[in-house]
């Protein structure tokens, strides 16, 4: 008998075990839902699959009667657009201030901590201050997942930069390289897988951030409905909702992954 | 015509002199080879003919001035390892240096000049033996090749002078007599003056000019830290320059 540690699954038991967790997990919701609307028939905790799927079909394809929107898609396109733009706002902010911080010594010194201090604010402690100071309307959502996700990447950035070896930066300098160059020839090229990193890592978070606002004040979004609908206990709703978040927020993952091993082929070969 | 002199240099680290009363001149066109036990201020020595350190007193000069405070371009390095960048192909990271000269505010090349620039990195290639392996990356290549690679970046930039810190130390034994061959090649062709920091005896007689053996004269038992390294040996090897 081999070691434990020595055992593995071969590429089909592999898949087929990474399913299993998914498919016991559908088979406990199916029988309890079924036992609960057995009991009553218009329990309202555990729906049966129809009914999602009614009022899925519902919201995806049916106008609202109050606003003549089909309501899962305007909702997922006013959280995505908050999403993304935030990300890409904190992409930059992140990958310029990263690497100034990470080369720079004096910056490093005048800013660092700072940065430090300003990520251990839990931002959705300062979202009332948001609300105050630049109102309730897209500004302050945006606002509100930049300050939760790009302090963290400047950080990782800067870390990153920092440890690149010194024999690179030193060699770089003896092929007559200006610090402008250095950062745009060598620094910057090596960074770019590594921000894919950072935000693959930060999607937790910027979803959590933008759920959080939306739910506190908004009239669309993902976030506002599940937030509205559970007045009424429509986990009809709320399920599929947080079924399509999920799945939206592993296909972002997903497709940053793809681009880093496609556009930066270099960096997964291994050193 | 490169020059380096160095008079009563002494270096200190926070109250331990790692390099004790140091003179020496190397004249143009010289191969010196390094040597001595670990920790007799060999490395520091380089460390400050390459910038990154600097001497507590005494003088360092080359071509009669002062050493400039950070490294450049008259003074190239090969490290043991880590001095390619892994996110060029291998022609690139040749190429890098050439850009970096004609290109100061994009640090790339572009039409003709670029196709110059590709024409002496192939001659280059071909004389370390890496043709073959141009669009590879420096991850792809083994640690034989990868120095290779390392010495004609730095050559390609015509440095006047070259410094070596242990650059065959990780390579198996086998291939260390081709990187011989090769760097007294590249050596010739572009008449610098290269420093060796090697703790191969044998290779720093095969190779140098000039051998530098660093060693402490004085030693205090109950202090070591009082008393630094110095030349206790500056051997010239005449009539070795038609090598290779």
């Amino acid at each position: 008998m081999r070691r434990l540690i020595n055992q593995r699954p071969g590429r089909g038991g592999a898949l087929m075990l990474s399913m299993m967790p998914f498919i016991l997990l559908a088979c406990a919701y199916l029988y309890y839902s079924h036992a609960r609307l057995a009991d009553n028939p218009g329990d309202k905790l555990l729906p049966a699959p129809a009914t999602i799927a009614a009022t899925m079909h519902r919201y995806a394809f049916e106008e609202d009667e109050r606003s003549g929107d089909r309501l899962l898609w305007t909702d997922t396109e006013a959280s995505l657009e908050r999403l993304l733009s935030a990300l890409a706002i904190s992409a930059v902010v992140g990958l310029s201030l990263g690497l100034a911080i990470g080369v720079l010594p004096y910056l490093r010194a005048a800013i660092a901590p700072f940065v430090a201090a300003l990520s251990l604010i839990p931002p959705l402690a300062v979202l009332p201050i948001l609300f105050i100071a630049v109102g309730l309307g897209e500004a302050a959502k945006i606002t509100l997942i930049v300050i939760g996700v790009a302090p963290i990447i400047v950080r990782d950035i800067a870390m990153r930069t920092g440890e690149l070896p010194t024999e690179q930066i030193i060699k770089a300098q003896t092929l007559g390289a200006s610090t402008w160059q250095l950062v745009i020839r060598v620094v910057l090229p090596q960074m770019w897988p590594r921000l894919i990193d950072a935000l693959r890592l930060s999607l937790g978070s910027a979803w959590l951030f933008l759920i959080a606002a939306e739910a506190i004040a908004s009239t669309e979004g993902l976030g506002y409905r599940i937030f509205l609908v559970r007045r009424y206990l429509a986990m009809d709703v709320i399920l599929p909702y947080v079924a399509w978040i999920t799945l939206l927020a592993f296909g972002m993952d997903w497709l940053l992954r793809l681009v880093r091993a496609k556009a930066f082929a270099w960096a997964s070969t291994g050193a | 015509m490169t020059q380096v002199t160095v008079k009563h240099l002494w270096k200190e680290f926070a109250g331990q002199v790692v390099l004790e009363n140091v003179n020496l001149h190397v004249g143009d066109h010289e191969f010196v080879t390094i040597v001595g036990a670990s920790g007799c201020g060999k490395t520091t020595f380089l460390k400050m003919l390459l910038g990154i350190e600097r001497q507590s007193r005494g003088s360092f000069l080359i071509d009669g001035a002062p050493l400039p405070t950070e490294p450049g371009p008259d003074r190239g390095i090969v490290f043991q390892r880590y001095s390619l960048f892994p996110h060029l192909t291998v022609m690139n990271n040749l190429l890098l240096g050439l850009e970096l000269h004609g290109s100061p505010l994009l640090g790339r090349l572009l039409g003709a000049k670029r196709r110059r620039a590709v024409e002496k990195a192939r001659e280059l290639l071909e004389a370390v033996g890496l043709q073959a392996a141009a669009d590879k990356y420096p991850a792809q290549l083994s640690g034989g090749m990868q120095q290779r690679l390392s010495i004609a970046q730095s050559v390609i930039c015509e440095p006047k002078i070259l410094l070596l810190d242990e650059p065959f130390g990780a390579l198996d034994p086998g291939i260390t007599a081709d990187m011989h061959a090769l760097i007294l090649k590249l050596w010739n062709m572009n008449k610098m003056t290269i420093f060796m920091v090697t703790h191969d005896l044998s290779e720093s007689f095969a190779l140098g000019t000039r051998v530098l053996v660093f060693d402490k004269v004085r030693v205090d038992p109950q202090s070591p830290e009082v008393f630094g390294a110095t030349i206790t040996f500056n051997i010239p090897l005449k009539g070795h320059r038609s090598v290779a």
